[in-house]
This record gives C-alpha cells, sequence and structure tokens, in this order.
C-alpha cells in the first residue's frame, strides 16, 4: 500500500534520513520506532509531501507521490494524525471532526461517518459543543484520532499518539487503535513507547541516525537483544 | 406549537428546524425594524446624520469583508485600500458622464471606451466590484506564496502600488487631480443595502463548510491541509470575495463624496479598516459591525474634546487635534483591557438574546 524507497531527506548540510526503505501492506500495522532526532517525523513530511526528498521515492496504492500536495493526498485516504495532536483549539469538538470529513462533507454518508466516531468516543460524543482546547490531554488525542477518522483513511499515519499521556490512557490509545485496524483500517505507527507499539504492530522497523537499522516481525524485534536494551529497558 | 409558544413558553427544546425558523423570521424582523429606522432618519433627520449614517453602512460592508480575511481566514493582509481605490475609481469613470469627463480631464483626454461610457449606479457597482474581485484573484497568486509577517508586507506594497498607479495614470485616472463632478447618488439605501447583502453572504459564508475551513487554516495551515482542505484557494475565495464587496463600497463612497484622489486611498484607511476589526474583535462579524459604527460616529462625538470649556472654573480653550489623543488612549485602554477586542470571537445571536431578555430556553 505505502513503500518508501531509498528515501533521503536533508534540510541544508544535515542529512536526516539516509536510504531509508519500508513497507506498508494492506491490512497490517507496521510500527516505526526510534528515538528523538532518529528521523521518524522527517519520513512522515516527505510521505505527506510536506519535504521534498534529495532522493529515493515513495509510492502510495502504486503510485509515486514524491512532490504531490498533502490535501490531495489526504484526499485519497492517506491521513496523518500528527505529532502533538494539531487539533483546531478554539473550534468545538464538533467542528473539529466535521474538518476530518472535509473531503466528504457532501455525501449522503458523512453524518453516519460522525455517529461512528462517537460512538467510538463517547467523551467526545459529550463535548461535543465544547472548545477543543478545553479537553484534557487524553481527550485531544481522542479528538486528533476521531478526526483523522472521519477522512475517511485506507492508510493511518499515527505520529506519536502516546505523547504525554499517562499509562493508564496510553494503553487506552493502543486499545483504539487496534480496534481501528479491526475496522479494516491500515496503520503505520510511528512511536517511542517501543513496548506497546511492538505489542500489537505485525511487523516493525527500527530507525537510528537516519537509517533502518533493524526490521522484523513484532516479535521478532521484541525477542532481539538490542531492541530489548535500547528501547525495552532491558538488561 | 406556534410560533409565539416557542418563543415565550420554556419548555421542551425546539427543534433545529423550529429553531432555525424563529431566527429566520426575527432576522426578518430586525431588517424590517431597521428599514424603518432608516426610512425615518431620512425623513426626520438632518442632513449630516443621514451623511453619518451613509458612511456607518459603508464602513460595515468594509469592515465586514476585510474580517472575511483577516479575522475569518487568519491572513493578515493590508490591501484594503487598493480594493477601495480601485472600485472608486471604476465605478467613478463608468457614471461620469462623457462632456463632464472632457471637461476635467485636462492634462491628457481619457481613453477611447472609458469616454464615451456612461452608465447607471447599479451596473456600474457590479463591474467595479467585479473588476477588484479580479484584481485580487490575479494578486492572489503571488501573495498568497507567504504567510505571517510577510504576507502583511506584501499586501501593503500592492496597497501603494495601486496608489502610485492611480496617481500616475493620467489618462485614466486623471492623476493627481483626481476625478470630480461625480453624480450624489450614495444614499441611506444603497449604503445600508450593500451592507445587507454583505452580512447575509459572509454570515452564510462562515457558517458553511467552508467557513469551517477558513477557521481551520487560521488554526493550524498545516493541519488543515492533512485533512484534505487546499488551503490555497480558500484563502482565494475569501480574497476575492471581500474584494468584490470592497471595491463596490468604495463605488458607493465615490457617490457619497462627489470627488476622489489618489490621496483618499492612502495606508491610512486600511489602518482605519485594522482598527475597526481589532477593537470590535478578530474573527467577529458582529465585532466589525460594530466597531465600523463605533469608528464613524465615535470619531465625531469625540469633537466635544476639542471644544472650549469650563471644568471646576477653570477655563480650557479648545484644542485642536485633542481628540486624536483621546481616541488613543481609548485604543490603548481596549487593548490593555480587552485584549480580543469588545466581542472577542462571539457572535450575535437570536438564542443569545432571547435568553437575556429571559424569553425561551436559552440553548438550542
Amino acid at each position: 500500500m505505502l513503500e518508501v524507497r531509498g528515501l533521503t531527506v536533508r534540510y541544508g548540510g544535515i542529512t536526516a534520513l539516509r536510504q531509508v526503505g519500508l513497507e506498508v501492506k494492506k491490512g497490517e500495522i507496521v510500527t516505526l520506532i526510534g528515538s528523538n532526532g532518529a528521523g521518524k517525523s522527517s519520513l512522515l513530511a516527505a510521505v505527506m509531501g510536506q519535504v521534498r526528498p534529495a532522493a529515493g521515492g515513495v509510492s502510495y496504492l502504486g503510485k509515486e507521490v514524491a512532490g504531490r500536495k498533502p490535501h490531495r493526498l489526504a484526499r485519497q485516504g492517506l491521513v496523518l494524525v500528527p505529532e502533538g495532536r494539531r487539533i483546531f483549539a478554539n473550534l468545538t469538538v464538533r467542528e473539529n471532526l466535521l474538518l476530518g470529513g472535509y473531503a466528504h462533507a457532501h455525501d449522503k454518508q458523512a453524518p453516519q461517518d460522525l455517529e461512528q466516531v462517537y460512538g467510538l468516543f463517547p467523551r467526545l460524543a459529550e463535548r461535543r459543543s465544547q472548545t477543543a482546547g478545553t479537553l484534557s490531554g487524553g481527550e485531544q488525542q481522542m479528538l486528533a484520532l476521531g478526526r483523522g477518522l472521519m477522512s475517511r483513511p485506507r492508510l493511518l499515519m499515527l505520529d506519536e499518539p502516546s505523547l504525554g499521556l499517562a499509562p493508564l490512557l496510553v494503553a487506552e490509545v493502543f486499545h483504539i487503535i487496534r480496534r481501528i485496524h479491526d475496522q479494516g483500517v491500515t496503520v503505520l505507527l510511528i512511536e517511542q513507547n517501543a513496548a506497546a507499539a511492538l505489542h500489537i504492530a505485525q511487523r516493525g522497523y527500527v530507525l537510528e541516525n537516519g537509517r533502518v537499522a533493524l526490521s522484523g516481525s513484532g516479535p521478532e524485534l521484541m525477542a532481539d537483544g538490542r531492541v530489548q536494551r535500547a528501547y525495552l529497558g532491558m538488561e | 406549537m406556534s410560533l409565539a409558544g416557542r418563543i415565550f413558553k420554556a419548555g421542551p427544546l425546539p427543534d433545529a428546524a423550529g429553531t432555525r425558523r424563529r431566527d429566520t423570521w426575527l432576522t426578518l424582523a430586525a431588517c424590517a425594524l431597521g428599514g424603518g429606522l432608516l426610512w425615518l432618519a431620512e425623513n426626520q433627520a438632518g442632513g449630516y446624520v443621514v451623511h453619518m449614517l451613509t458612511l456607518s453602512g459603508l464602513f460595515v460592508v468594509l469592515a465586514v469583508s476585510y474580517n472575511l480575511i483577516n479575522g475569518f481566514t487568519g491572513q493578515f493582509s493590508l490591501e484594503p485600500n487598493a480594493f477601495v481605490a480601485c472600485g472608486a475609481y471604476v465605478t467613478a469613470l463608468l457614471t461620469i458622464s462623457p462632456l463632464e469627463k472632457e471637461a476635467s480631464f485636462i492634462l491628457e483626454p481619457l481613453i477611447w471606451p472609458l469616454s464615451v461610457i456612461h452608465l447607471p449606479l447599479l451596473p456600474a457597482l457590479l463591474i467595479a466590484g467585479l473588476c477588484t474581485a479580479l484584481m485580487a484573484f490575479v494578486m492572489g497568486f503571488p501573495v498568497f506564496r507567504v504567510r505571517g509577517d510577510y504576507l502583511a508586507i506584501v499586501t501593503l506594497g500592492f496597497g501603494e502600488v495601486v496608489r502610485v498607479v492611480a496617481n500616475n495614470a493620467q489618462s485614466v485616472t486623471n492623476g493627481p487631480l483626481g476625478l470630480k463632478g461625480i453624480a450624489h447618488l450614495t444614499n441611506l439605501w444603497w449604503a445600508w443595502g450593500l451592507a445587507g447583502a454583505t452580512l447575509f453572504v459572509v454570515v452564510r459564508l462562515v457558517h458553511s463548510s467552508y467557513g469551517r475551513a477558513l477557521k481551520a487554516i487560521r488554526e493550524d495551515e498545516t493541519a488543515a491541509e492533512a485533512m484534505g482542505i487546499n488551503a490555497f484557494w480558500h484563502k482565494m475565495l475569501a480574497f476575492t470575495l471581500s474584494a468584490f464587496f470592497e471595491g463596490m463600497a468604495g463605488g458607493l463612497l465615490a457617490h457619497l463624496i462627489t470627488t476622489i484622489s489618489p490621496s483618499l486611498f492612502t495606508f491610512f484607511m486600511t489602518f482605519n479598516l485594522l482598527i475597526i476589526i481589532v477593537v470590535g474583535g478578530l474573527g467577529s462579524t458582529t465585532g466589525a459591525v460594530l466597531g465600523a459604527i463605533l469608528f464613524t460616529f465615535g470619531g465625531e462625538w469625540l469633537r466635544v474634546v476639542e471644544e472650549p470649556a469650563t471644568l471646576f472654573g477653570l477655563d480650557i480653550p479648545g484644542i485642536p487635534g485633542m481628540r486624536m489623543v483621546v481616541f488613543s488612549l481609548i485604543l490603548v485602554g481596549v487593548m490593555l483591557f480587552a485584549r480580543q477586542g469588545i466581542l472577542g470571537r462571539n457572535e450575535f445571536s437570536w438564542r443569545w438574546l432571547l435568553a437575556r431578555l429571559g424569553m425561551g430556553r436559552g440553548r438550542a
């Protein structure tokens, strides 16, 4: 579904990504783990057409997408839930969700989309006319996820959905990601919380200093000594 | 339940369609009342009051449409003086009689098609609006390549370009001499009619899914694009639409003050509009209307402070220019104590008013 080949991204003289390759197949949950500055966000920016790669390419649904505008990709079901949530703080919860469904605002299914999201996140239904900025951190992450779902994703890319959340909420977020996946959405999960991410992912990639250092199935990576030491805090 | 029952009896929340119907009726009633008041003013009030009311109507048009791009879309731009100038010149050139044009273009004659055209006000206004919108459309391509402070500077530059062109295109604009002999056609009805039309279009737009998209662009442009919103074309839509109304308002302004010259359309015009929408509340149409009316009349009320007065037995001579000092102090006060402007981003709604009056249930 998504294929990244030999992707190199440079900012001025700094190389953020070096010959990175990865693949997400239809129906998978794939995770990309790595510490701060490993190049996770640069990869997403390149996929979403926000930065132009110095070399290599990205294809989505079999078509080359490098250099295509972000809003066009979104309309084809390539949906990003950005790091730090980036909800529209001064608009209401309902307005945020409706904006997520902007590309489909005028077809008959649109009201059902909204009801589905409210079904998945009852808290958002309760707070639908509150401004989004007044929600708690966990609720804001739910809103960001819900807004992403409103775009009818085929491939949902989640950038650090557990960032800054309490452990109990992290578990809830991962539970919801699994439910979203069960509904037939392919997921690319970018995480620092390697344990939780590898737990729900079928395959994973480990990004280090702009390169793919390791890749394999979720259980394989969990069992790998280097991953255990560096990301899982085990000796 | 009857309409009156819905309004006056607290009961279960009226359904959404019923509320909409109630609001439509109330809005129509308010329009009729406003029309009645205008009729009363036209027949009873003096010429000066009528002139000020007309002017405030035009400022409402300008502020509401300027607020669409600056307040709702969050694109800090500084070019309305260019749009007003464009509208004023186009309308005036179309409505002044060929004889009058021949008499006033003394340095260089007016170029051909314009020199013989003589149109009534309405078509001239519409053409002016369309020309201004076209100018905004063309201008939008380079302008919206930049954001934030850079956008402000680029649009400011465009505003100056238009003024300089007006000053130098002798055979079209009559240069610094300006256009004279524009018929005094703008009355209360033209000004407030256009204000009503502008309000109708802008309020409808803001409440549509386009309006939501504009606000999303204001809040976070990158996130909005990730949602499938084409930020560039949405900005263009807001920009061209506001130019259309600003151009028409410019045309009416020309027919209110009857002479125009490039010096009328300096950056100060933009600056005044900016004050209006910031004081009213950026991103609030109600705030823009309120700001426009306060600004037009406030300047006149403040004349009191320039008159000689006796305070506590002390004779104070009239100080010319004093009202600008007081005006600045008021501005500083508003910015200190109500940074979001008078209304912030709140809007007037019938629901709010009815709740205030203790009628009906406030919600729905």
